[in-house]
Formats: C-alpha cells, structure tokens, sequence
C-alpha cells in the first residue's frame, strides 16, 4: 500500500485486515524481521514549512532527507543531530526518509554535544495510531510542555505505536569552520579519558570518537575565530596523551564526520552490534566481553559499534546484553542476515516493570497488534 | 475554577489513612494537624487554595513507595510536590488527597565528571545543583528565574526551561535517568548514565507529565563544563517589529546566543521604575548574551552589532565588564519583581513561532484596550516563548475573573498563530479546561492513554492537565 495523504494513511490503517511492516525509504532494516503486508510513505512527502529565521522545518514523513539536507543546505542550515546514512553499513538501498530517522531516532556525533539527540531536535509530529485514528502532538514552536510529551516517545518506536505522518524539527545554522584534532596510538582506556578531557573543556567539542587503528578524533565548530582558538587550547590540553594533529580543512573534517557517523569502518562484517552506555565503560566492555572481529567508537565512548561474524555473532550480542543489564545501558543487533534477526532478539530486553509499562503501551496505541508487531522485541 | 467533589469516602477514612502512613513513616513526616497543612493548601498561583486531607515528608524511596501503596490500597488520590513554586496550580491539593512532598529528599548520591552527570535526590533545589559542581567547573544547564526554590523533581515534571535554553534546551533535553515510584509502589529506574534510550523513550514522556504518572525521587543529570565568559547586548528599538526582525538576523546569521530576551514599553517603564538600571525609554529592548573567551565574545557581539545597526537602534549597549553586564540583566530580573511592586499581575507563558511576534504583540495590545487591563511583556524572543504579564487588582471584585478571561484570550491567539498555551510552565489547573482549544479529542486521549498504562486507577494529581469533561469518565472509575 502506497498511501497519498494523511487521510489515506488513516484509511488504510484502519482497514488493514493484518499485520502492517511500515516502510519510509528502507534503508534500515533494523530488528527482528516483522511478517506483513508493505505500508509504504513514499507518496507522503513534501516539506510544508521552512523558516530560517524560526529554526524550523516541517516535512511529511516520507519525505526524502536528501530533499531536507538541500533545502537546509541553501539556507546555510543543518539538521544538527546529523542522522547516520544506515545505507553504507547495512548495504541497503533505497531513499532514506525524515519519517524513518525520527522512528529510529537516529542521531549522530553530534549527540554528546548540547546538541542532543533526534529527538531533542523534534517539536512535534502527527501520527497514525493501529487503529487509524490521526493523532497531533507538540507543535512547531521550540518551547512547548503544552499535555504530554508524545512526540519523544514516537521517537526511536521504530512505528510500533503509530505510523508518522508529519514530523517538525528545530535546525541549526551550519558552522562557518570546522577543525579535527587526532592523536593516533591510544589504546580504548586512554582514548576514553582524552575525550573526557576534552568533553569537561570549555571547549565546545562536537564530535569525539575513537578508532583503534586511526585514534582519538575531536571535532571543534563555529565561527572561524573561535574555532582557531579552542582547536589550539585543546591541543595544548591534550597533549599529555601524545602528538596532536590539526586538520583544518572544513571538506576534509566532513568527510571523516561523515564516515565515523555512517559507520563505515564496520561496513564489511556480516554482524554489527550496537551498544549504547556510560563512556567510561567502553574499555570495561572490551576487557569483559571482547572486542569483537573490529569496533568503533563515538559519543567519547558512549556508543560502540562491534562487530563479528555470523558464527560468533549470538554470543556476543548475548554477551553486550548480559552486561548492559549488570551495568546499564543497552545493545541493539543492527545488522545481520535475515536469520538471525529472526532468530535474535534485537533489543535489549527491559527488567519486568518497564516491559510492563512498554506492553501496556502498545496494546494501547496499537491495541490489534498491526504495526511492524514484535520489531523491537 | 471547578475542581472535582472530594471523595467523601476518603474524608471520611481520613483517621485510619493517617494511622496507616504512621506505621510506615516517622513520626515527624506525617502531617495532618488542620493548621499544620494549610502550609501545603497552594503552589505558585496563589488565587487557588485547599489545604489537603494530610502531607508527608518521606526520606527515602522506599519510604514513597510505601506512602503510594498505602494510598493505592485506600483509594486516596496522591499530589507530588517539589518546592511549591509552579505558577500553573500542578501542585495544588484536593480537599481528599494526600501532598507527598520530596523536599527531604536532598542528597547528592554521585557526581561523575569523566562522564558528565550528577545523580541527586528530586528534593535538591536546581541551584544547588549547580552549587555541587561549580567549583569544578561544571554546572547543570537549565536554569529557571526560580531556580533558588524550586526543586528538580518540579523541573521534571514541568519539564522546566530558563534564560539559557536556546542554547542549551531544557530540562527534557539534560535529563538522563529516574528512579520513580508508579502509583501501586512498584520502584521502576529509567535511563541512567548512558545518552540514549534502549527501548521505546519513557524517559520522554515523564518529564513534563506533571506528576501524573509516578513520583521521581531519583535524577540523573548532564552537567557541562562552564563556559570561559558571557557578555550581553542591549539593543533599543522604536518598533516591535524591527525588533522582531532583528532577532530574527540574528539567528539567520548563524550566531547562537544563549539567550535573547525581549521587554516592551510598559515593562521597561515600570522596571526602570523600579530597579533604575539605566534602561532607554523606547517601545522594545533586546538583551543577547553569547559565551566563550573574551576575544571570542568581541567576535559575535561585533557581528550582532552589524546587524542591529542594520535596524537602526535607538541604542546600542555594549558590556565590557562583570559591572556592565550586571546592570543590563538588572532590569530583565526585576522585571517580575517590579510589576508585583505596582500591582496584582498574572503571568501567562504561550510559546508563537517567533516570525508572529509582531503581530501578537499588535493584538495583545488591542486586546489590553478592550478588556480595560494593562499588559507588559516580557519573554524569551529566541525561543518566542512569550510571558505577557496582566495586571489586575486582586480586591477588586470581578478583576480576577476578567484577568483570567484575558489571559484565556491571550493564550487561544497563541495557539490560533502556531504557537501552544504553554512553553514552560505547564499545564496545571490553569490551562486545564484551555486544552481543547489545541488538542481535538482524539489527540487528549491518546495523551490520557500512557497515564492509563502508568496509573490505571487515575489517582496521582488526577485533576490536573486534563479538561475535567475529558477526564471525568477514568477519574469515576
Ligand atoms: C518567580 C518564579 C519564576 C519562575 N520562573 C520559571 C522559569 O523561568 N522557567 C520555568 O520553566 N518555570 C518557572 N517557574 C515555575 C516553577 O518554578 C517551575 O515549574 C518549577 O519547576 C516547579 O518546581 P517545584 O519544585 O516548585 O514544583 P512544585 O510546584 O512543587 O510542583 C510542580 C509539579 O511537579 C509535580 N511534582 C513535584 N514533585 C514531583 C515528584 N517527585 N514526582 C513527580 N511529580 C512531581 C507536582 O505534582 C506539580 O504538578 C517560576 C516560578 C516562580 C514562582
């Protein structure tokens, strides 16, 4: 099903006589395979609003990020969660939509930044619940505690409480220049601590990740002075961790953005798990429970990216789970043959009280089971 | 306004309810004495009092857990509350219910700056939160003008904002984790020191539930590291709209100030009035502070220049020092202060996409003619979080009634042009029965639907948020 409007969405939601596998562009084939019939919201698309001067954007969901991206880009603005392209790891194909980045919540370096997340940058959406009914939540106005939050918990439901029809945004200008610093040779335990350095600076890092054959990356944005200045105090700071090399240029500092946030270092590995949790637990996780065949690491340490083959990838999802739920945080198998994700559960199963809750609030939203059923399980 | 008839089950049981949360607190957190509650019968908006059937003070989780239990099994609605400073009614009491107060719920139970939190009991005031990493050179970002007062766990469940939120968002955006007790005891923790959430984001939709759907005795909080310095601007206008325009440039430009206040003629006569600081007489004045180094203030404050001169300015202030900066926020803080000294004044809080200014700005002051009321304004322009403050005579019969009427009309115009009822404050009882002028049925319900999950029996601060027709049939049940 291909719908056209909003109101055909409802229409076709409320007919479904089966399950639903909701689908933006499909570039992110992310949890466990969902049986169904295709509900597809490439036929609802357009950005209805723009205004630089507001920060703000609306778009219906299936809109292609690529439309967004350029019509930000001619205004001089960003999405500044930067959401990952899941095409280059995944090898999917297909037009990346707004609707499935706000589904997935997908949010990118940026993220340990006062940035924030997808969904600090989402003011408001409008949604389709399973029983076909149009639903309105926040707005378009960046302050807004007007009843309940819905939009944020639309937000990384990946459709399973309702199918989004409309998505606002808040954007950011773009930073006039950008500079990397890099210091090659450290090891996951010092790298976690010259990030943290750099992280507790005044410094406004946006971006630090960490690459075991490339080293640690810090990213500083802004106006071009300011940018000189603070890249200098950081290398001055850092260097007690060793020799600190600054690239200025703005493409080249993108481009190297662009592949930590896409992940592309992992994109050969069959399994990828992802795993979100305290920074300074990354070197712990890696003594624990291994380093897998290659990682990554972004968020100053907060998210690793881990991957394995497809013999060893169960255990060690099971292994990343068993020690998310001893040391908080969570893991997600984002990439592996269908089997698998048939087989796996994807997401980090919730102690009995929330999954209480997160049951309790499905059954609600969706109470005929119909959207993407047992995706996040 | 109407608040729902006291169970009179409850009031009737009220000696064996109080004997019941004496077995399971200390003796001093117990209050039922009919003087001693009086001290809960309001938050911040004052016109709306009722002292509770009784208040306890827990001290520990476990402690709120057993309260919530004992409540539960008894049918006793429960209103959480922080520091009593909500200006929208969130805490004010039925004549049945019991105030669970956290405010002896303080302690500080980890600071971590390699990874950037701070994990506090609710009951800590927000300043002090702050205060606990300041000295090394840390704070915790948003930052509401009550901050000296109010306490996290309000901030929570309003979902608090402050002067620095352009830049920094609010608490939505900076908070990480709760432990928070559901209604029937059940202890559940929420998030923690990690930066997303794995399931779907409950953490989301707690904050900003108004105390509907659990008591938060636990936060865990981002804290960032300071900035090296902030300056702020005054820039004086003759005209609302080239104001308003100019905030505009400003953000088109790709300068993020932290924060861009906005005053209008009536609001700066009366602070000028009353705390002198210096301020031009024009008809809008704009305060925009940027942080960084000195010479990277020098920086974005010569690029806010050019493009305020484009405006023509009636006056273009420029601090260079602590002193110079303090006396131009001076007035912008005594703002509320200064019109509490003329008058009885009520304070609203609707957010307009900020391209609306003007036009708002326009009707707000027709409207002020039409209903015989004065209006200052006052408000966060970056955001367009706007604080029009009405002013009234609370002994004049009727004035109170026509002030709210007002204010009503205020907040329906905000809504009409993008905008919502409310950017900060919450919802409460003030807003409550305004809720349908923004949301259709469908849209409440399916805000009421997550409050069924989390509270089935709809007995935490249930008549709150919700219009008391929409509500009616799950609060009976
Ligand atoms: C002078 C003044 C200036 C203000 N300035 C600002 C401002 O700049 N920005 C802003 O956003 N607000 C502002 N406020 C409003 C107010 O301070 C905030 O809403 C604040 O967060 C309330 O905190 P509190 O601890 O006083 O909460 P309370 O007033 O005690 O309660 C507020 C709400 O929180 C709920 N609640 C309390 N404790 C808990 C808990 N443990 N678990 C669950 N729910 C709970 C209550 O039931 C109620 O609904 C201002 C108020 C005043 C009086």
């Amino acid at each position: 099903m291909q719908p056209r409007t909003e109101a055909e969405l409802a229409e076709a939601v409320r007919g479904a006589a089966g399950p639903l596998r909701i689908c933006g562009g499909g570039t992110r084939g992310i949890g466990r395979v969902v049986p169904g019939e295709l509900l597809s919201l490439a036929g609802i698309s357009g950005i209805s609003l723009y205004e630089p001067g507001a920060l703000t954007l609306v778009a219906a969901a299936g809109t292609p990020l690529e439309e967004i991206e350029a019509a930000l880009a001619a205004e001089g603005q960003m999405l500044a969660f930067e959401p990952m392209d899941h095409r280059v790891l995944l090898g999917s194909f297909g037009v990346p939509t707004i609707g499935g980045v706000v589904a997935a919540n997908v949010s990118g370096p940026r993220r340990v930044s006062a940035v924030g997340a997808c969904r600090d940058a989402l003011l408001g959406v409008r949604f389709v619940d399973g029983s076909g009914q149009v639903i309105k939540n926040g707005g378009r106005v960046m302050k807004n505690v007007t009843g309940y939050d819905l939009s944020k918990l639309m937000a990384g439901a990946y459709g399973t409480l309702g199918v989004l029809s409309e998505v606002a945004l808040k954007v950011l200008p773009r930073p006039e220049a950008e500079t990397v610093l890099t210091i090659a040779g450290l090891d996951a335990g010092q790298a976690v601590k010259a990030m943290a350095a750099a992280l507790g600076s005044p410094y406004e890092v946006t971006g630090a990740a960490y690459d075991p054959a490339r080293g640690v990356h810090m990213r500083v944005e802004g106006l071009r002075a300011s940018v000189q200045y603070r890249a200098r105090e950081l290398a001055a700071l850092l260097a007690g961790f060793g020799t600190v090399a600054l690239e200025e240029d703005r493409g080249a500092s993108a481009a190297l953005w662009q592949q930590i946030r896409d992940v592309e270092r992992l994109a050969p590995h069959q399994v990828v798990v992802r795993v979100s949790m305290k920074p300074s637990d990354l070197p712990v996780i890696l003594q624990d429970v291994g380093a897998g065949d290659d990682y990554l690491a972004d968020w100053g340490g907060g998210l690793l990216w881990i991957a394995a083959s497809e013999t060893d990838g169960p255990a060690l999802l099971e292994n990343l789970q068993q020690f998310c739920a001893r040391s908080g945080g969570h893991a997600t198998l984002v990439k592996a043959p269908e089997a698998m994700r048939r087989s796996l559960r994807s997401f980090q199963p919730e102690p009995a009280a929330l999954a209480a809750l997160t049951a309790g609030l499905r059954a609600r939203f969706d109470p005929r089971g119909i959207l993407n059923p047992g995706l996040m399980e | 306004m109407e608040m729902p008839v006291p169970n009179p089950g409850v009031l009737a049981r009220k000696a064996r309810i109080v004997a019941l949360l004496r077995k399971v607190l200390p003796e001093d957190a117990v209050i039922d004495d009919p003087t001693a509650t009086r001290a809960y019968e309001c938050d911040g908006l004052t016109a709306y009092r009722c002292p509770p059937l009784a208040a306890v003070l827990p001290r520990t989780t476990e402690e709120v857990a057993a309260v919530l239990k004992i409540c539960h099994a008894e049918g006793v609605p429960v209103v959480p509350r922080g520091s009593g400073t909500s200006l929208a009614g969130g805490a004010l009491p039925t004549a049945d219910s019991v105030i669970l107060g956290v405010a002896r719920l303080r302690d500080v139970l980890e600071t971590d700056y390699d990874n950037r939190f701070i994990r506090v009991q609710t009951g800590r005031t927000n300043l002090s939160v702050t205060g606990a990493v300041e000295a090394d050179g840390f704070f915790y970002a948003p930052d509401p003008s009550s901050q000296l007062a109010c306490a996290i766990a309000g901030n929570i469940a309003m979902n608090s904002g402050g002067a620095h939120c352009l830049k920094y968002g609010v608490t939505t955006n900076n908070l990480l984790g709760v432990t928070m007790v559901l209604m029937d005891g059940t202890v559940v923790k929420i998030g923690g020191a990690h930066m997303d959430a794995g399931g779907l984001d409950l953490l989301g939709v707690i904050c900003g539930s108004e105390g509907q759907l659990g008591v938060v005795t636990e936060a865990t909080l981002r804290i960032l590291p300071m900035p090296e310095g902030a300056r702020p601007v005054l820039i004086g206008f003759d005209s609302n709209e080239v104001a308003g325009a100019c905030v505009s440039d400003i953000i088109k430009a790709g300068i993020l100030p932290v924060a861009i206040e906005f005053m209008d003629r009536p609001c700066i006569r009366a602070t000028e009035a009353f705390a002198k600081a210096g301020y031009p007489d024009c008809e809008a004045l704009l305060i925009v502070e940027v942080e960084g180094a000195d010479a990277e203030i020098d920086t974005q404050l010569a690029l806010i220049r050019e493009i305020a001169l484009r405006h023509d300015p009636v006056e273009f202030r420029e601090s260079k020092s602590a002193e110079e900066s303090a006396k131009i926020w001076l007035g912008r803080k005594s703002a509320f202060g200064a019109m509490g000294q003329i008058n009885d004044y009520m304070c609203l809080d609707g957010t307009i996409p900020v391209s609306e200014l003007p036009y708002v700005l326009r009707r707000i002051g027709e409207m002020s003619k039409d209903y015989g009321l004065d209006v200052a304004n006052v408000f966060h322009a970056g955001d367009g979080n706007m604080h029009p403050l009405i002013l009234f005579d609370a002994n004049k019969p009727g004035d109170l009634e026509l002030c709210e009427a007002f204010g009503a009309d205020i907040l329906k115009l905000c809504v009409e042009v993008g905008g919502c009822l409310t950017g900060e404050h919450g919802v409460g009882i003030e807003k409550r029965d305004l809720m349908h002028a923004q949301f259709s049925t469908a849209d409440l319900e399916a805000q009421m639907r997550v409050k069924d999950v989390f509270d089935p029996s709809w007995l935490l601060n249930p008549a709150k948020v919700f219009p008391l027709d929409a509500s009616a049939t799950r609060r009976a049940a």
